[in-house]
């Protein structure tokens, strides 16, 4: 049950995320931050498919994570970030296409062994 | 074009902040809010937390967390916003030891050392490398 949990965690979220961060570059740069144009942004976002599709795997991603909390510990369920960091670093290379430098993944993989290290 | 780059490069550094701070004490406000006697099992018991005061600064916080981020990824490329906002765990710690008095171990001392070094090799590079990306319309 809790490893079908964690599985279920890491997917919903690292689709999640890069759903939301297809749909943000898809909807361009935020530059106006007065509140008729952040109020024309947001009309936008919500009839942005990948917004809507990033915002129910995260759904998912949380109540699932609820669900874990409550068959384990907060020490067995966090650490479970760091795995989403990884997969979601590649998908960012192949599914995104960034260019993700020799920096970019040092710096990634320090940060998944940190975050392991801080939350074990 | 390098005014450009450099109007960016504030505008990232600001959101950053913005986004670490919000998540970090989103999460502190709810674990302060719920109370430890707190029966959570009917969605009706999970809607009434939320009307405790401090949960729902928490929940506020949490709303511009994710605004925040969101705004962030429009410009920002997410092998970026990830290792960047990750200091947050950092914070979280910090808080822990300043506000709540918690010991932090050695393990964690190295995590965050781990952590620190990540987002400075990362932050010290560009935000922005992909091509594709659209300007803001203007």
């Amino acid at each position: 049950m809790k490893w079908i949990l964690v599985a279920v965690i890491v997917a919903a979220t690292t689709i999640g995320e890069v759903l939301q961060a297809a749909g943000m570059r898809k909807h361009g740069e935020i530059h106006d931050f007065r509140p008729n144009a952040l109020g024309r942004a947001a009309g936008a976002l919500v009839r942005n498919r990948f917004v809507i599709g990033g915002v129910l795997a995260m759904a998912v991603s949380f109540f699932a994570f609820l669900k874990l909390l409550s068959v384990s510990d907060l020490s067995f369920a966090v650490p479970v970030s760091a795995v989403t960091y990884a997969m979601e670093t590649l998908l960012a290379r192949y599914i995104l296409k960034e260019r993700v430098n020799a920096r970019r993944w040092a710096g990634a993989a320090l940060v998944i062994f940190g975050v392991a290290l801080v939350s074990l | 074009m390098h005014s450009d780059a450099a109007r960016l490069r504030v505008k990232t550094w600001l959101f950053t902040v913005i986004v670490v701070l919000s998540n970090a004490f989103g999460d502190f406000f709810m674990k302060r809010g719920v109370p430890d006697s707190a029966h959570l099992s009917t969605p009706l018991q999970y809607i009434a937390v939320l009307f405790q005061p401090w949960v729902a600064v928490g929940v506020a916080l949490l709303v511009v967390w994710q605004m925040s981020r969101m705004a962030l990824l429009s410009w920002a490329d997410l092998s970026y916003v990830l290792p960047v906002t990750s200091i947050g765990y950092v914070v979280v710690a910090l808080i822990g030891k300043i506000l709540l008095n918690e010991t932090i171990s050695a393990r964690r001392w190295a995590g965050i050392l781990l952590i620190v070094a990540g987002v400075s090799l990362v932050g010290a590079g560009t935000a922005v490398s992909t091509v594709a990306r659209k300007g803001p319309p203007r």
